[in-house]
């Protein structure tokens, strides 16, 4: 393997961390408050349909474009890619809300909340789809100016000389789409909410003990909202990536296949901290990069078959979680709705 | 259990019989998971079934899959509500056909891309291999770096055949040509997958390849996408897929469903309904590959003599194409 490979294996492993890691991100809010969230595939779901469409209908010639060609320059080709992901994030926040709802207000079971979002967004998504476009679910195929494309960051032909490090700049991290970069800024920034601001400060006391914040006098429903919100928001992003950002262009029904679970077994390989979320979701990219790029894989005795390669992801959750990552110890209230007396 | 079906059994019946007055001949299809709008497989026997109600003014029945708990259920309803003939398309349906069709000995069944041997069912299977074989010589003559890709939906034996031509193809004009082959996946999300089958077409693109073939419905979507995106040639299946990104798909493998459809259809009509398997090959024009505006500036007067050679010699029984599910391997890769 030359340095080159490696490279592609690293950039296709960038594109596969980034829905995983939004992702992986939501659910650390909304679980770091108490709120367990199974329903992270149905949110990016959601929220990659309605991004689909939104930007669709808004890349149609009757919409005119109201800055033209003004932000290409962030490898956004049109305005209509701004209005889709915002869409998606309201999508989300949607269907965050509802499972806020049911789960802090009317203290409903999380996980059945969770189910309920997930078969939610899969039933709905086809059936608004196929009344609007006709496609049988499908959104039509987005065209350049309503998808995201690479985005060159800058110098990056000047330092591809360098050795080593330049390839890797000019081709991994170069190039990508501006939701992966979100996406990898999102770790520091959470990491900074999380443990150096009151917020995250009362985040992570209200999923440990929510008797101890409400006698502190600190809203322990608007805590737990607001974490369920920007969970909403950072899956929007996600779903978003998935169909504008991806060469599916476009919304195909059940397009997120999975990510969002294994997002969240990311999260508890990681144990509920920001950073090792980012190594989480980087192998997890990495080992899907390995399973799509080395199908059927000689060793010399015998050939290591495509549906090996293709359930190392899985395969390796199991393994980790039964035992390589020592005990992983949830929020001590999570899935436990708060009631006031009790 | 038995109670409720026959409960159900006579509701429908008597629901069919209201319906029989003001309808005789009642023709109905089921669509495979995909949808009947997939662009691809299933699109390809709506337009069929479309193109029937068209011409002769008769409504037909139809049924989109969402689950493969509801194959056998949807089947055996239609039959209950004296639909005749049903056309059935996917090979994923076979066991509920079979099932089925032998609790309605006077129902005409007709399944696509699988056979089972039932006096009341028609099979009709494709020589996919034939068809690949001619877009894989297209490919190799299109492809400048003598690389070229391949990508599956569910790993089939179905699949396989489709890769085993193409390559067969590819090879006939470029012995030397290396063909990157990836299934999507083993499950029926395979065939929905179209972020997986971009990352596999980039990858292939990555390595080399300028010209990739994608037989995998709406997975490859996100493959023809990929190839459009990054300077490099799709090649569509089952449908003519030209349109998607026109200029940039070389061509499509044409798999017509949609006559077999049709034929099930109007022969049910006409009263000369044959059950037995149906073998359509470039002879019955049952395969080929797309030329229309978007893409006849890719394909020079070159490849299209060759390819028309080709074609004639594989009627002739000149070139054998290998078929994958004969043996279940394939000569060359």
């Amino acid at each position: 393997m030359d340095l080159a490979e490696l490279f592609q294996l690293f950039d296709s492993t960038l594109r596969n961390a980034t829905p995983l890691l939004l992702a992986c991100l939501a659910g650390l809010f909304s679980e770091r408050s108490g709120i367990f969230d199974i329903g992270l595939e149905g949110k990016m779901l959601a929220a990659a349909f309605a991004a689909a469409a939104v930007a669709a209908w808004a890349a149609a010639p009757y919409v005119a474009d109201p800055f033209p060609g003004q932000l290409s320059g962030l490898g956004l080709g049109w305005t209509a890619a701004i209005l889709g992901v915002l869409a998606g994030i309201f999508a989300s926040i949607l269907m965050a809300l509802l499972h806020g709802f049911a789960s802090i207000t009317l203290r409903g079971n999380q996980l059945i909340s969770g189910v309920a979002i997930n078969f939610l967004a899969a039933g709905a998504t086809v059936l608004i789809g196929e009344s609007l476009f006709s496609m049988g679910g499908q959104t039509p195929q987005l065209s350049g100016n309503a998808r995201f494309s690479g985005l060159d960051l800058p110098l990056a032909e000047t330092l591809g000389g360098i050795p080593i490090l330049g390839p890797l700049y000019r081709d991994v991290i170069s190039g990508q789409v501006i939701l992966v970069y979100v996406a990898l800024l999102a770790v520091p920034l959470t990491a900074w909410v999380l443990f150096n601001t009151r917020f995250g400060l009362r985040l992570r006391a209200v999923g440990e003990n929510p008797g101890a914040v409400d006698t502190a006098g600190v809203s322990v429903v608007r805590m737990r909202y607001s974490a369920v919100l920007i969970a909403g928001i950072l899956c929007g992003i996600a779903g978003a990536y998935l169909s504008m950002g991806t060469s599916a262009a476009g919304f195909v029904k059940d397009m997120t296949a999975g990510r969002g679970f294994i997002a969240l077994a990311a999260l508890i390989f990681a144990k509920w901290r920001p950073y090792p979320a980012l190594g989480a979701c980087l192998l997890f990219g990495l080992l899907e990069a390995i399973g799509s790029k080395y199908q059927n894989v000689d060793i010399g005795l015998f050939v290591i078959p495509v549906q090996f390669m293709q359930a190392l992801p899985y395969i390796l959750t199991v393994v980790i979680l039964a035992g390589f990552i020592g005990k992983a110890i949830p929020p001590k209230a999570g899935g436990v709705p708060y009631v006031k007396e009790r | 259990m038995k109670i409720v079906t026959a409960l159900l059994g006579a509701a429908v019946a008597f629901a069919a019989t209201t319906a029989a007055f003001a309808q005789d001949f009642k023709p109905a299809v089921i669509f495979d998971l995909g949808g009947k709008f997939d662009r691809s497989f299933n699109q390809a026997s709506f337009e069929g079934a479309e193109r029937f109600k068209e011409e002769f003014g008769v409504d037909y029945r139809e049924f989109e899959i969402q689950s493969d708990a509801q194959r056998e259920q949807a089947l055996r309803r239609f039959a209950q509500q004296g639909n005749n003939p049903i056309v059935v398309a996917g090979f994923a349906q076979a066991s509920a056909m079979e099932a089925v069709a032998a609790e309605f000995p006077d129902t005409d069944f007709t399944i696509i891309d699988a056979v089972i041997d039932l006096p009341n069912v028609r099979s009709v299977v494709f020589k996919e291999h034939e068809g690949s074989y001619l877009v894989g010589m297209l490919a190799a003559m299109a492809s400048e770096s003598g690389t070229v890709g391949f990508v599956g939906g569910m790993d089939i034996g179905l699949i396989r055949k489709f890769a085993c031509g193409y390559v067969q193809g590819v090879k006939a004009v470029n012995p030397d040509a290396t063909v990157i082959q990836n299934m999507t996946g083993t499950t029926g999300a395979a065939w929905n997958d179209p972020v997986k089958g971009g990352e596999l077409a980039r990858n292939q693109i990555d390595q080399g390849a300028d010209v990739v073939y994608h037989a995998a419905g709406g997975t490859g979507r996100g493959v023809l996408q990929a190839a459009a995106d990054n300077g490099a040639l799709g090649i569509g299946v089952d449908s003519n897929q030209n349109y998607l990104h026109p200029g940039e798909v070389l061509t499509s493998m044409l798999k017509r469903v949609d006559v077999a459809v049709y034929d099930a259809f109007k022969d049910a009509q006409d009263g000369n309904f044959s059950a037995g398997v149906q073998v359509l090959g470039l002879a019955e024009n049952g395969v080929g590959y797309a030329v229309d505006e978007n893409n006849e500036d890719l394909l020079t007067d070159e490849m299209k003599t060759a390819v028309e050679d080709a074609k004639a010699k594989i009627i002739s029984g000149e070139i054998e194409v290998h078929d994958y599910t004969t043996d279940d391997s394939c000569p060359v890769s």
